[in-house]
């Protein structure tokens, strides 16, 4: 019940950053699928590991993977999906934690707080970038294929 | 002679014309780079280099005259990914060999004016919806949906509405992040919403620069690291215009 209750206001999430980020009409479920594959994906891990870093990291690979997928199919630019799939992800609510440790003076809390913001951003980006360089690699592989038949 | 010098000016004018509508909406440095370059060597130029910052691009085309250099310069930025696809098609119809370079001038023309954003209303209610749906996923209470929607919503509204007039995005993003602070702390002190906290997370996740700080880790990771820095420059900005428009209503209000 739970998880159900994840998975339909992730998508709904996901399809609505997609309005507010003006992404094509007919890609808007394409992206709320995206968001929503990451987000459980995001939700699983963290509640059986514990770890939010290791998480995102994979959460946001499986959303680099598929978008670039689904970009290749629908020929538009990997952005309008990996953009609205990484929402989610962002760090949001540790950010606003650590502007109100700060805010109320308890600076120790706040720097470590802040120090987490930045290694789950940079988690983000690092699965985005590792997730474009196994595309590469995937692509090289089909082609070799394609070229010893 | 002359006659190739002004075709080649031409050339150039779409290629810039198809780098700043894609950077003013949102496109990735490299995709900015990669597109006009295959724009012109599609028209034939086959040695062009190109220097793309988040406010100005420089784009210069070899050939058999003296090199041609052109500047241009991007003053607004926003997040429109339809207009970044539709470049993309565009420059997609032009390596193909589909339209010629005076069509897709005009189509590009055409597309640099156009508005093809969601109607206003529907921004908003998409932001409320949003708003409401982040508060669950940060594992809030069903009850405060409604709160979290309106506050979420009237912050969003409050974004669009002071950026139209205000040519600030710092200042109109501090404004609406201190209505929803405003809004989530008048509605937990009505009765009507439980959790503070959850309600102002929730509701912010719309201004929040997401987009920004991954573009940003990226462009510095592909070796962009002008355009990397500057676009952590700008999220940083906006991460601090939120984070004291909360500020200020948590500690004096």
């Amino acid at each position: 019940m739970d998880i159900l209750g994840q998975l339909i206001t992730s998508f709904i999430a996901t399809a609505a950053f997609g309005v507010i980020f003006n992404a094509p009409k007919e890609t808007l479920v394409k992206c709320g699928l995206v968001g929503m594959g990451g987000w459980i994906i995001y939700y699983i891990a963290e509640k059986y590991t514990g770890d939010s870093v290791l998480a995102t990291l994979l959460a946001t690979l499986f959303v680099g993977i598929v978008s670039q997928e689904l970009a290749k199919f629908s020929k538009t630019p990997v952005i309008i999906f990996s953009v609205a799939g990484i929402i989610p992800l962002v760090p949001g609510g540790l950010a606003y934690d650590t502007m109100r440790n700060f805010v109320e003076d308890d600076y120790f809390h706040a720097l470590a707080l802040g120090a987490k913001v930045t290694l789950l951003s940079g988690s983000i980006a690092f699965g985005l970038v590792f997730s474009e360089v196994i595309n590469q690699v995937i692509r090289k592989i089909r082609r070799n294929k394609v070229f010893r038949i | 002679m002359e006659n190739e010098k002004t075709h080649t000016y031409e050339i150039m004018e779409v290629c810039l014309l198809a780098g700043k509508i894609m950077l003013q909406s949102g496109g990735e440095t490299y995709r900015v780079e990669d597109t006009m370059m295959r724009i012109a060597a599609a028209f034939g130029i086959e040695n062009s280099h190109s220097y793309v910052t988040p406010t100005g691009i420089i784009f210069s085309a070899e050939g058999a005259e003296p090199t041609k250099t052109k500047l241009i310069r991007i003053s607004s930025r926003s997040t429109d990914l339809k207009k970044v696809a539709m470049v993309n098609s565009i420059s997609r119809q032009i390596t193909n060999g589909e339209i010629n370079l005076q069509s897709a001038h005009t189509l590009l023309k055409e597309l640099e004016d156009l508005n093809v954003t969601f109607p206003f209303i529907i921004q908003v209610v998409a932001a409320s919806i949003a708003s409401g749906c982040f508060m669950i996923m940060f594992r809030g209470e069903w009850n405060d949906f409604i709160p979290s929607m309106v506050t979420g919503g009237l912050g969003y509204f409050g974004f669009l509405y002071f950026h139209r007039f205000i040519p600030v995005k710092f200042f109109s993003e501090f404004l609406a992040s201190f209505i929803i602070g405003f809004i989530a702390l008048v509605l937990v002190k009505v009765g009507v919403g439980s959790q503070l906290d959850k309600i102002i997370i929730g509701s912010v996740m719309t201004l929040v620069p997401g987009l920004l700080v991954t573009n940003a880790v990226r462009d510095l990771m592909a070796g962009h690291l002008v355009s990397g820095l500057s676009k952590g420059a700008e999220a940083l900005l906006t991460a601090f215009a939120i984070g004291s428009g909360i500020a200020v209503v948590l500690s004096y209000l």
